[in-house]
């Protein structure tokens, strides 16, 4: 009985830090017109988590690409296709790796800089503090916080698969002696505005508001003490993480099974 | 006296805070059980009691951070936590607090952090809310920090920023929780002068949760000594100081046995020496 | 606060991530060649269309003209109907011009092929290209291949 009790109490509480989060992202969206008053504090947000992570991305981009160029050039090549490598490079870019490894990695690079920001104020009593001062921490600092990483997202993912794209390029075409010409033409005669490229920027701006939901939710909600700061950041990566790769399958199967 | 600061239609008599039958438990643990308590306008009043008697708490319960479960806090007339979320956000507008780490905003500097509440409520022009910032941080004696970054703050100076930014809004009241726990004998000196002199100088009303007894007593006009969740004992400090509680008697002359027990209650000693092997 | 370079980091942020979203749109998708509107439409029937998709290229002389908008099938004569969006500056199609379906390389994706005929007159808006070609399909051609070298066999 003792197990049944346990998955018990877990379900229930699982449930209601459900219900929590949910509460408090309802709670920080009304403090979303705020902020068009107020845009420099998004724009803050933005640099912390935007631009401190656009190297990272940019890097990581670009190598994807290149693997992308060099692994389908090896497959195709046994079927005469190789013209079809930007075909292939674009459409994985755009529609997959490009949304979901950049919000993973932006999980791991500005969510749990976001969950520590957070709980550690909470745990240096700065947004008691807040609070006493009739300011309301959810819209003065987690607001901004999450609209800066749903703002973030998108711009991050486009980066990493367009430099993707050219990193592909320069190994297929420059290495690898793909005909110049095939691969972008090829490639745009198969990659499209509306179902490719539009719906990786609709699963980047869920995956940034996931991820940075996630983020300011662990870290607003954590125990206030060191340890329960620490917990709540790598609780962060990993749930931020399980939730975009879940998303993804969710979105993928809506937007692409026709 | 020395409270005359006060806003003409408050009579000097009436409480500006006043808490009745108060009660409030957290998990399962009985913290208030029946505490009244009048913090009277002008005054500076002294909460004490040992670590644990929610002294942080009770200072919660009147900023409305949380709800008692029975019994009223009225504030300055109003029940606080009968208030909508505006009318407490206007109250606490009026509400200054002094939290034990200081809790100021790590990345702005001195300056920013005392402009904060400034930026957040008011649409002064920038040369005007300079002079103010400039003006308070000058009061606590540190205009010259005012580039600082709160990490490069001793533990008193940060207290003391965190005090020119309580009392930039001008409140009525300010709330200081443990303001002596943690710092030398000077910064120690340093605060109780600021307590007093704000108190007098700009007519608030402090309350002070402390429990350190030579310095509390010495500034306090009054004081409350809480304890098993209720009012102990109250009164002048010299009052206080010839109590003839032993409760009372226990806590400010420090002994270390009395109605307090020195040893956390336990079975007795021997039964458990007898069964160790049930550990 | 840097709030100068704060700001300049975020603008060069911004920008770098719309012009990536520019290039995605315009270099990496069809949005470039694809001009949205002003071209017409052609329709064009067909037995057997094999692997014509929407949006496959439109060629004429090797040169993509166009591009098929939408494919429908017959329920009165089961034939397939293609419509062509063609761009309009390519307005010169004779009335005779004839559709087939070609495959690029052995395996590769299929596509329209006009070819021009002699006509004075030229094909105007939601006009039927009336002479048309099905698609070879593969496994036909292998089956008609294998029966006439069997046949072949037969006859020595």
């Amino acid at each position: 009985m003792d197990w049944l009790q346990l998955l018990g109490h877990a379900g229930l509480s699982a449930f209601q830090r459900l219900g929590r989060g949910n509460l408090f992202l309802f709670q920080v969206l009304l403090g979303f017109p705020d902020l068009i008053r107020r845009f420099h504090l998004v724009v803050v947000q933005l640099w912390s988590v935007g631009v401190r992570s656009l190297l990272l991305i940019m890097v990581a981009g670009t190598f994807v690409g290149m693997v992308m160029s060099l692994q389908g050039y090896n497959t195709l090549v046994d079927f005469g296709a190789e013209d079809s490598l930007g075909v292939l490079v674009a459409l994985s870019l755009v529609r997959e790796l490009g949304p979901v490894v950049s919000a993973l990695l932006f999980a791991g690079r500005a969510g749990s800089a976001l969950t520590a920001e957070i709980g550690l104020m909470k745990a240096t009593e700065q947004l008691a503090g807040m609070e006493m001062m009739a300011v309301d921490p959810l819209r003065r600092i987690v607001a901004p916080r999450l609209l800066g990483g749903i703002l973030a997202m998108p711009l991050l993912a486009a980066l990493f698969s367009a430099l993707g794209v050219i990193g592909g390029y320069f190994v297929g075409v420059g290495l690898l002696g793909v005909d110049d010409g095939a691969f972008w033409s090829q490639m745009q005669a198969k990659v499209d505005l509306n179902d490719d490229i539009l719906n990786g920027v609709i699963k980047s701006v869920v995956f940034g508001l996931a991820v940075t939901w996630i983020a300011v939710f662990e870290g607003y909600d954590t125990v206030p003490t060191s340890e329960g700061v620490s917990r709540a950041t790598t609780r962060t990566v990993v749930h931020s993480s399980l939730a975009v790769l879940g998303l993804d399958f969710v979105l993928t199967a809506l937007m692409f099974n026709g | 006296m020395r409270g005359v600061g006060v806003s003409p239609e408050a009579a000097e008599g009436t409480p500006l805070v006043s808490i009745r039958d108060l009660h409030f438990s957290r998990a399962g643990r009985t913290i208030f059980d029946g505490v009244d308590i009048e913090i009277r306008r002008g005054k500076v009043t002294a909460i004490m009691g040992p670590s644990g008697t929610g002294k942080t708490t009770l200072l919660r319960l009147i900023g409305g951070q949380i709800r008692p479960d029975q019994g009223t806090v009225e504030v300055d007339g109003e029940v606080v936590h009968k208030l909508s979320r505006e009318n407490l956000f206007q109250l606490r507008k009026r509400m200054g607090m002094l939290f034990q780490s200081g809790a100021l905003l790590t990345d702005l500097t001195v300056f920013e952090n005392v402009a904060f509440p400034l930026r957040e409520h008011t649409d002064l022009p920038e040369s005007v809310l300079r002079n103010l910032v400039l003006m308070k941080l000058e009061a606590v004696g540190l205009r010259g920090a005012h580039g600082l970054l709160p990490r490069e703050l001793s533990g008193g100076m940060a207290r003391r920023v965190a005090l020119a930014r309580a009392i930039v809004l001008d409140p009525k009241m300010v709330m200081y929780d443990e303001p002596f726990t943690g710092q030398d004998p000077i910064s120690m000196g340093v605060l109780v002068k600021l307590i007093r002199e704000l108190n007098d100088a700009l007519g608030l009303s402090s309350i002070v949760v402390s429990h350190d007894v030579r310095e509390t007593l010495a500034i306090a006009d009054y004081v409350y000594v809480i304890g098993h969740g209720k009012v102990v004992g109250h009164g002048t400090p010299e009052a206080i100081s010839k109590t003839d509680s032993p409760w009372v008697e226990q806590f400010v002359q420090g002994l270390p046995d009395g109605p307090v027990s020195f040893d956390y209650p336990a079975p007795k000693f021997i039964d458990e020496l007898m069964h160790g092997a049930k550990l | 606060m840097h709030n100068r370079t704060l700001e300049i980091g975020v603008g060069v942020f911004v920008a770098l991530g719309l012009a990536a979203l520019l290039m995605l749109a315009m270099k990496v998708s069809n949005l470039g060649a694809l001009s949205a509107d002003g071209g017409y439409e052609l329709t064009a029937r067909f037995d057997n269309i094999g692997g014509l998709k929407v949006r496959s290229p439109v060629t004429m002389a090797g040169v993509r003209i166009g591009r098929v908008s939408e494919i429908s099938f017959d329920n009165e004569t089961y034939e397939a109907v293609a419509r062509f969006a063609i761009e309009p500056q390519y307005n010169r199609l004779p009335k005779d011009t004839s559709a087939s379906i070609f495959t690029a390389g052995l395996l590769g994706e299929q596509y329209v092929g006009l070819e021009p005929g002699g006509e004075e007159a030229f094909l105007g808006a939601d006009d039927e290209i009336r002479m048309t070609q099905s698609a070879v399909v593969l496994e036909q051609i292998i089956g008609q291949f294998l029966y006439s070298k069997a046949s072949e066999g037969e006859d020595k």
